[in-house]
């Protein structure tokens, strides 16, 4: 089941693929009154990430991150149900849906641990957090219990973290504590993939730098990938090595992560980029108009047409596939050339109203 | 000049005990400051959590008396306000947006039931008709209306939707003064400005006061006129927002701003330099005093 050569190693080893997942679709389906409705939340999704890799998944609130993720990990339940495509990690000798639920279990939090959203809930309230470890951790790391302690204290230490929060519950821990345990489990077995949803945002800044700079330095120390997942582009930036923007279920642009904020392809990352607020800049920002389509009946052609500036007639009709028109660069958009231009195209031109006046 | 609201010296403690002794915490700290009411304001408040914000709130919206210290409402001091007209007066005026839009709205029931209750009771209409004329006033303040809302479940609407229909719905009884605690935390940034593009218009066009509550800085920057730096319940730094935020002087405030990730430092491995600091974020040094500039009115309207 899990391969003998699985273990990461230290050191980059440039573009080795560790997962590759191929026109992924998965909906909710579901039924109102005797009439079938489906959310297809994630639709036709192909991207791969390689060893010793951050890759990010960015898009707006409600666009399938959370859905995405949960479909790579397995861990999707229904209504959510994978409709078609695949999902290899290069440490398992099959597609994750081949697999059944006692060999999955084998592989959690071993080889694949999953950090999700809202995740200090996987802390069990009314159990000491020493017990939580013994549960996602004792079966595989397969010691004696002292010798599995010795381990477990190592492991916290080595993320600064004090081995007496074993004996507390998890209320008793601050939020940022809390989410910087829930790391320390997810990471005691060194798996080789680790995927994480929205780790940080329930955290204020100070504590949020701390816990992301945290995970990039278990990331690094023991060679594993992670897929992150976060709608907020300024922790991309600083997070993630390539990242994917989705939208409506679909991606739409892939890059290496200083590439795609110098130059954005696809119109609407270009406008997640614009609209950033930064502390210094007063100039005017603006929201995209409109709303984020109903993906139980998503628009025709390019889901983004009805808010894109710059929308032809094509666009209505047909879906724009995914193409890398450079290096490393794909993108689903049928105004993108290889050419850097929406950045600008898109600016606004809404005079500065209030704020240059205020300061 | 009358004043808006004036917030006096307060101070909230909470007692807490266990095995190892009992004693109080000072959840706000004396904290004080005050809005006038011909100049309507974007008046941040901004710390680490629990540093106070939500208490403070708390206690502007009359759900919590303060421990000691004063606050005035229109002159009016919210202890004193006793009965359900009072009380019912006071929340015309003041009205609260929270955090999370999902755990406002119950989610079996359709959100213009709020919309139409709220017109109901404040508002005093109660023809379908005139029930209705209202929620899609309110609607239309935050660039929404009836028409894409009605009948509509909250899980139908996006964050986005939902944030500003609960916006839409404290504005329907016409306050003056909007409490908003973290409005912006759950949402990206493109939902993020257009809601706090919205605030701004709900000052210059219909005079609102806000308080915002946040810990994004960049959008406190963006739309603050001044702005208030907590931690542990005191005030630490406080003046116009531009001038703290730009320089600001407490070391709790530039610890704040350094912790502030911006896309201009992509690929400086700024995370892997962070120091961990072991339990939430360091102590900024206590004897350092709060570093207050002027907190008179910046705005020369
Ligand atoms: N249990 C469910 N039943 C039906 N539809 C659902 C369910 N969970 C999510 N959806 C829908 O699937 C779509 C994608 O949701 P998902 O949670 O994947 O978004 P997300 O990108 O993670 O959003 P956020 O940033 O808010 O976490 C949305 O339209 C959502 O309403
Ligand atoms: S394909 Fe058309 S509608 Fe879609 S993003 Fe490109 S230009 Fe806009
Ligand atoms: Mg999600």
């Amino acid at each position: 089941m899990v391969k003998a050569n699985g273990k990461a190693g230290n050191g980059p080893v440039p573009a080795e693929p560790i997962l590759s997942v191929r026109n992924l679709r998965a909906y909710y389906q579901m039924q109102y009154f005797g009439i079938d409705r489906e959310v297809r939340a994630v639709d036709d999704i192909t991207l791969q990430v390689n060893r010793n890799e951050i890759y990010g998944v960015a898009g707006e609130s409600s666009c399938g991150k959370t859905s995405l993720i949960k479909t790579i990990a397995a861990a999707n339940r229904p209504p959510l149900n994978v409709i078609g495509g695949s999902v290899k990690y290069s440490f398992l000798d099959r597609d994750i849906f081949r697999m059944s639920e006692e060999e999955l279990s084998r592989v959690r939090w071993k080889h694949l641990s999953y950090i999700m959203q809202g995740s200090m809930n996987v802390l069990n309230p009314v159990r000491r957090i020493r017990k939580s470890f013994i549960d996602f951790a004792f079966r595989h790391i397969n010691k004696p219990e002292r010798e599995f302690f010795d381990i477990v204290a190592r492991h916290l230490e080595r993320l600064r973290l004090s081995p007496s929060v074993l004996k507390a519950y998890p209320h008793e821990l601050s939020g940022g504590m809390r989410q910087r345990v829930t790391i320390a489990l997810a990471t005691i077995c060194r798996p080789e993939f680790i995927i994480a949803d929205e780790p940080t945002t329930a955290l204020d800044v100070v504590v949020q730098k701390d816990v992301l700079a945290m995970i990039r330095e278990v990331q690094q120390e023991m060679g594993s990938s992670i897929l992150f997942v976060t709608h907020d582009m300024t922790v991309h930036a600083n997070m993630a090595d390539r990242l994917g923007i989705m939208y409506a279920g679909r991606l739409v642009e892939e890059a290496p992560t200083r590439e795609i904020f110098a130059n954005p392809l696809h119109p609407y990352t270009a406008h997640l980029i614009q609209s950033l607020p930064r502390i210094g800049d007063l100039s005017p920002k603006k929201a995209l108009p409109g709303a984020p389509p109903n993906l139980s009946d998503p628009p025709a052609g390019c889901r983004f047409h009805p808010r894109c500036p710059l929308a032809m007639d094509i666009c209505r009709r047909e879906n724009p596939a995914l193409t890398a028109l450079r290096p490393g660069h794909r993108v689903a958009c049928f105004a993108a050339s290889s050419e850097v231009r929406p950045v600008s195209e898109i600016r606004e031109t809404v005079p500065p109203k209030v704020a240059e006046a205020r300061s | 000049m009358s004043d808006l609201l004036i917030v006096d010296s307060v101070t909230k403690s909470y007692a807490f005990g266990g095995l190892f002794g009992r004693g109080t915490f000072k959840a706000v700290d004396n904290v004080s400051f005050t809005l006038e009411a011909a100049r309507p304001e974007i008046f941040t408040i901004v710390g680490e959590s629990g540093s106070g914000k939500t208490t403070l709130a708390r206690m502007i919206l009359n759900l919590i008396a303060p421990t000691s210290g004063t606050i005035r409402f229109r002159g009016t001091d919210l202890n004193a306000i006793r009965g359900s007209r009072a009380r019912m007066d006071f929340m015309r005026h003041v009205q609260p947006i929270f955090q999370n839009p999902f755990e406002v709205f119950n989610p079996l029931k359709k959100v213009d039931h709020y919309l139409f209750m709220t017109a109901r009771r404040f508002a005093g209409a109660s023809k379908t008709a005139e029930v209705e004329a209202h929620a899609d006033a309110a609607l239309q303040k935050v660039g929404l209306s009836l028409a894409e809302v009605k009948g509509r479940f909250p899980h139908e609407l996006s964050g986005g939707q939902l944030q500003r229909t609960a916006i839409a719905r404290a504005l329907i009884p016409g306050p003056s003064l909007l409490v908003a605690d973290e409005p912006v935390s759950m949402v990206d940034a493109s939902l993020r400005m257009s809601i706090v593009n919205l605030f701004r218009t709900l000052r210059d066009d219909l005079r609102v006061s806000i308080i915002y509550i946040t810990h994004d800085l960049a959008t406190a920057y963006y739309i603050s006129d001044r702005i208030i730096i907590m931690q542990k319940g005191v005030v630490v730094e406080s003046g116009p927002a531009r001038q703290v935020l730009d320089n600001p002087q407490h070391p709790y405030s530039i610890l704040l701003k350094e912790s502030v990730l911006s896309p201009e430092t992509i690929g400086e491995g700024i995370l892997g330099l962070a120091r961990h600091t072991g339990e939430g974020p360091p102590e900024a040094s206590a004897e350092g005093g709060a570093a207050t500039r002027t907190l008179a009115q910046p705005r020369s309207s």
